[in-house]
């Protein structure tokens, strides 16, 4: 059930530089590739293989390559989504800071099978210290023949450089990323035209999430079918989790897709369970945006199924009952977690990132954000509940990117599965102020409602 | 900061330069943000100046820098001390004790959220997800990822701050001169 096929060599002395990567299997899939396959050969193997974008949205990466335009004489670029930002997810931080020549290699990959000469990482502006681990691997790169003219003789070219953000979620929005390289504020498109006919410099563009770029090494080494082989069903091969929250053991975890939610939460190879000793409340398992569960539906379905970590078991029951996989931000609740208050803090980050375009989005998030304040710190009248399910549904759909849904989803859920809590902090707000993490005090309490 | 003053020396024109390079001829403009966070470094803030020199280095209007500078939150567009210390305050660090982190360092520091100290040392700053949830509380100093903050930690920190800002830079030795 552990197969790993990213973070294998993760741990080995040296493996973040070329040498001891080249040594333990690094650049094979590119001397192959580059030899003996097809750019169409390497689509055809990633189709084969029913990898789905890691990023967050699960959408078929062979079939998503396949929409790119080919008009002549127009370069085309691939883009590598490196703005990880959704709250609960870290994963691609580790994976390029522990193994970035994986990353590069993944780029060369899906470069030559998507026929571009010139490719980007964009990462987001924090994460400076990996952008620079990422540029010295790319210097060893190009040192070592794999990066720039006529690839080890093949014929190929390829420039790879890292650019960077500089703090807005939003960025990790493929069109907004394309502003953002572009050097605007990163403000999303309006699709069509879709990044595949028009993107960066209006030439037809790919982007990728990190992980799902790095997953093509594995994918032509060992063949699509395979890789279709790891896992269940429409989930094939493994993903990254990013577990954080009241659990024993947090960090990220290369996971083989069907293994069982109970299985990672409470065994010690994986979460090791809850801290403390303490009962579990609630699990967002795919990053801040997607619906939280309540703990009768984490480790079960509503058909009281065990509940898998795959895209198809983790959204059973649809939003009812269910939520997603999303990126892998695996974030773990323990029973003395206020759900209000952390769906107040999911709301002003939101409302702190949207980009302001759609008035749904802008002014909505700020409402939100607001009623879930009064809600929490004592001010909350019961209708502000109903009030707070109107503003999300007049949010969800009616915004140019999935920004608006992000914000809408975790205040619908909590209100879904946790209205007992909302109408508790109506009922007894001065009792939930104190049990929030003692930080708020008798005096703070009477301040606020002076 | 008068006109006249605002000039990169040599490593950093040489740093721009390369920016510059990673994209074809006339897309000089997408090494926007990387030169942004050069100017932030190398100046301290982003002063209305400094983003016109940024204009002129990259062959653009002085609106396309402002518009840019204003949207990102990573940039300052008025002066913050010489360290950073932004402290992320969502969900995952929250349950782990950001709250009350933030409140320590303003005790400590006598300064609030988005206050700097009277020395010019310490910005206090609380940001969104840092993307360091599985290590909570932390908290970036400058370029820096500082993780599974404590009390003492953060003692540690700001004592070494104290004595040498300059350290929150990774590399490009002449930043914050």
């Amino acid at each position: 059930m552990d197969r790993k096929l990213l973070l294998e060599h993760v741990g080995v002395e040296g493996i973040n530089t070329h040498d001891v990567y080249r040594k333990h299997g690094g650049y094979k899939a590119v001397e192959k590739a580059l030899k003996s396959m097809s750019p169409d050969d390497i689509v055809e193997e990633v189709k084969k293989s029913g990898l789905r974008g890691r990023g967050g949205a699960g959408f078929p990466t062979g079939m998503k390559w396949s929409f790119i335009a080919k008009p002549e004489g127009v370069p085309r670029h691939l883009l590598c989504n490196a703005d990880e930002s959704e709250p609960g997810t870290f994963k691609d931080r580790y994976l390029m800071e522990k193994i970035p020549h994986l990353l590069i290699e993944g780029m060369i990959l899906s470069s030559y099978a998507l026929g571009c000469n010139q490719s980007y990482i964009y990462i987001r502006g924090e994460y400076m210290y990996v952008l620079q681990i990422l540029e010295k691997a790319i210097a060893e790169a190009y040192a070592n023949g794999w990066l720039g003219k006529n690839i080890k003789g093949s014929g190929f070219d390829l420039d790879l450089a890292v650019s960077t953000g500089a703090g807005a979620y939003i960025c990790g929005e493929e069109t907004a990323l394309i502003e953002s390289l572009e050097g605007k504020r990163g403000n999303p498109r309006i699709k069509p035209p879709f990044p595949a006919v028009k993107g960066l410099w209006d030439r037809p563009t790919v982007v990728n999430n990190v992980e799902t770029i790095a997953a093509v090494v594995p994918i032509v080494n060992e063949g699509g079918d395979a890789y279709a082989q790891i896992g269940i069903g429409r989930s094939t091969g493994t993903k990254l989790i990013s577990a954080s929250g009241n659990v024993n053991n947090p960090g990220v975890y290369e996971i083989t897709l069907g293994l069982s939610v109970e299985e990672f939460i409470y065994s010690d190879k994986y979460l090791g369970g809850i801290k403390n000793g303490k009962k579990l409340k609630a699990c967002v398992p795919g990053g801040s945006s997607v619906p939280i569960l309540p703990h009768y539906l984490v480790c079960k379905t509503a058909a009281g199924e065990d509940r898998l970590m795959t895209y198809e078991s983790l959204a059973d029951g649809g939003f009812a009952t269910g939520s997603m996989l999303g990126s892998g931000g695996f974030i773990v609740y323990d029973e003395d977690q206020c759900i209000v208050r952390n769906t107040w803090n999911f709301s002003r980050f939101y409302h702190h990132e949207s980009c302001g375009q759609c008035s749904p989005c802008r002014e909505g998030t700020g409402w939100m954000e607001k009623v879930l304040h009064r809600l929490e710190y004592g001010h909350g009248k019961m209708e502000d509940i109903d009030l707070l399910w109107d503003i999300q549904r007049k949010i969800e759909g009616n915004t140019i990117c999935p920004l608006g849904d992000a914000a809408a989803w975790p205040v619908a859920a909590a209100i879904r599965h946790f209205r007992e809590e909302f109408e508790w902090h109506v009922k007894e707000p001065k009792l939930c102020m104190t049990k929030n993490y003692g930080l708020v005090t008798e005096k703070t309490f009477e301040t606020v409602n002076g | 900061m008068s006109q006249e003053n605002i000039q990169f020396p040599e490593p950093l024109l040489q740093e721009v330069a390369r920016q510059i390079a990673k994209f074809p001829e006339g897309k000089q403009k997408s090494a926007l943000l990387s030169v942004l966070h050069l100017a932030q470094a190398h100046f301290g803030y982003l002063s209305e100046p400094v983003m016109d020199y940024v204009a002129r280095l990259l062959h653009l209007l002085p609106i396309e820098v402002y518009e840019v500078a204003t949207f990102y939150s990573m940039y300052d567009t008025k002066p913050v001390g010489k360290v950073k210390l932004e402290v992320c305050r969502t969900g995952p660090c929250m349950i782990e004790g950001a709250e009350k982190i933030v409140a320590y360092i303003e005790n400590k520091l006598g300064i609030k959220d988005g206050e700097t100290t009277a020395d010019g040392i310490f910005t206090l700053k609380t940001v969104e997800c840092l993307g360091a949830c599985g290590y909570a509380p932390m908290l970036q100093a400058g370029e820096k990822f500082h993780e599974h903050l404590t009390e003492a930690k953060v003692d540690e920190l700001i004592e070494q701050y104290r004595k040498n800002p300059n350290a929150n830079y990774l590399g490009l030795e002449n930043h914050g001169s």
